[in-house]
């Protein structure tokens, strides 16, 4: 007898993936090493200039896009800076190195710190007192026990 | 087809870590060697083809962290595309974009580091995550598959594969770019331990970090601007079936690439026609089984480079086939042969060599 090609929808099957994961070893690089060590040893942000446009690169990288020339002037910006763009989240997302959910409402910046060309992007900390509007100065609140990452950064409030 | 020229080639070494680079770093220096290759400059380069793995790289369009390293950001910025597969299908379409008649110049770019990933599980990644992932199978384990099928049909031993280790890592010791550079003799080969019977140690490639770029050209750019043009005289590309689905013990999609590649450059007796051949052989019976499709009885004209046995950056790898056979028909070669003046270089990707590219080449 011919079966008829046809399902309940509760007889389709899922197969879920389970707690297999892709770990990696991401390489920061010798520019990004730098800027991590800086950060970490002496709360200090540095970046690298172009030395064609000019343009100040934070976090550094080897090489400026527009001129394809490698970069080798080290530049002292920030630590303070000017909100660029923001928006605040409602809704949270799982920290990959805690496992452990944001609390919300938390919010999120372009910050583009004294000195630099590029937006360096964090937390911005929620302040009834102060409503964040672009064009407002910031600074960062750094934590006590770093660790050469992104999180040695806590968030930037109002200056 | 009117022909298209290699202009300028560019790799860096091959080693199991390059902890000291990101990859985008990786791309610069070989994008720089390149041009440097080339005597152009980025402003010379018309349009970017970038070949990568999002899953070997960790990120989602992974090509997009390297825009700037192989200059798409350049003077406001390059028409730029990118393959998912080995480098030889990004040159073919870079070939093809050549051929459009929209552009003068392609730069052809791959990279990986398999230092940052797990290779087991990035490779295990490659299979149907319904019927086949879940059994742990990888580009190892699959591969010890194929040898068994193809060594019993064709009444292929140890030694013959033992050989192919030899002569392949002889030659990777004299090539400054390979990742391993000491040569092994027979008695180390055939004695390794056993991953995956009846694959052994030393019968699978190393897997490096590296980058490799080449620059195509048509042939009005390429008689004015180039000293030393490299043609594309052939090449063809074909894809097989997945792994369940087809003849372990041959290759039709590598027979149907060359046959297309040798067609179009008129070779009709591969041995006497071609100087050597530069083939990615991710595994030492590969080597026979390509060369068994490819119709090429000279062995000791086949990876003079040292081949993929010797260095092997997943992704790359093709392109440093198609590079070093540049090098040779430009008598540059770190293992130089004489009077060298047609090669074939060939490309594969997947699991067992699911598709293949093959190029001839002339200087």
């Amino acid at each position: 007898m011919v079966q008829k090609n046809r399902l309940k929808r509760s007889d389709f099957i899922f197969i879920e993936s389970g707690d297999a994961f892709q770990p990696f070893q991401y390489s920061v690089g010798m520019e990004g090493s730098r800027f991590f060590a800086e950060l970490r040893d002496h709360k200090k942000f540095w970046g690298l200039r172009c030395p064609s446009c000019r343009k100040v690169y934070v976090p550094p990288r080897k090489i400026c896009g527009p001129c394809f020339k490698t970069m080798e002037e080290w530049v002292e910006v920030g630590p303070m800076g000017t909100l660029s763009a923001f928006t605040i989240l409602r809704f949270p997302f799982i920290d990959p190195e805690t496992g452990e959910k944001k609390p919300v409402p938390y919010g999120y910046a372009f910050i583009l710190l004294d000195g630099a060309s590029t937006q360096f992007q964090h937390f911005l900390k929620i302040d009834p007192d102060w409503p964040p509007a672009i064009g407002v100065r910031v600074k960062p609140v750094f934590a006590e026990n770093r660790q050469g990452k992104l999180s040695d950064i806590l968030h930037f409030e109002a200056a | 087809m009117e022909p298209v020229a290699i202009i300028g080639v560019g790799q860096t070494a091959f080693s199991p870590n390059r902890k000291d680079q990101t990859y985008a770093d990786l791309v610069y220096e070989a994008t720089a060697a390149a041009l440097s290759d080339a005597r152009l400059s980025i402003a010379n380069i018309d349009n970017i083809v970038t070949a990568s793995n999002d899953f070997f790289d960790g990120r989602t369009i992974s090509s997009m962290a390297i825009g700037d390293a192989c200059g798409a950001a350049f003077g406001g910025g390059k028409s730029i595309s990118t393959v998912e597969g080995d480098g030889t299908f990004a040159a073919f379409y870079g070939l093809s974009r050549i051929l459009s008649g929209n552009y003068d110049t392609t730069l052809v770019v791959a990279h990986s580091k398999s230092s940052e990933g797990d290779l087991r599980l990035l490779t295990n990644a490659f299979f149907d995550p319904l019927t086949e992932r879940l059994l742990g199978l990888d580009w190892v384990s699959a591969a010890a598959l194929q040898a068994r099928v193809f060594l019993r049909e064709k009444n292929i031993g140890n030694i013959e594969c033992g050989n192919v280790i030899v002569k392949n890592r002889a030659n990777g010791a004299k090539n400054p770019k390979a990742h391993l550079r000491k040569p092994l003799s027979i008695d180390e080969a055939l004695r390794s331990p056993l991953l995956a019977s009846p694959l052994k140690e030393t019968d699978v490639c190393p897997s490096s970090d590296g980058a490799a770029a080449i620059i195509l050209a048509s042939k009005s750019f390429a008689q004015k601007k180039s000293e030393r043009p490299i043609w594309v005289r052939g090449v063809g590309v074909c894809a097989d079936a997945p792994l369940g689905e087809r003849n372990l013990a041959e290759s039709k999609a590598l027979r149907l690439a060359a046959h297309q590649a040798y067609q179009m450059a008129g070779i009709d007796n591969p041995t006497a026609q071609i100087d050597l051949v530069e083939l990615s052989e991710q595994f030492s019976y590969q080597e026979l089984l390509w060369l068994e499709e490819l119709n090429y009885r000279n062995l000791s004209r086949v990876n003079l480079s040292g081949g993929c046995l010797s260095a092997h950056a997943w992704i790359v790898s093709g392109l440093v086939r198609m590079i070093e056979a540049s090098l040779q028909l430009r008598g540059q070669a770190s293992n130089q042969i004489s009077n060298a003046k047609r090669a074939v270089a060939h490309g594969q990707y997947g699991l067992c060599g699911q598709s293949h590219s093959v190029w001839v080449l002339e200087n």
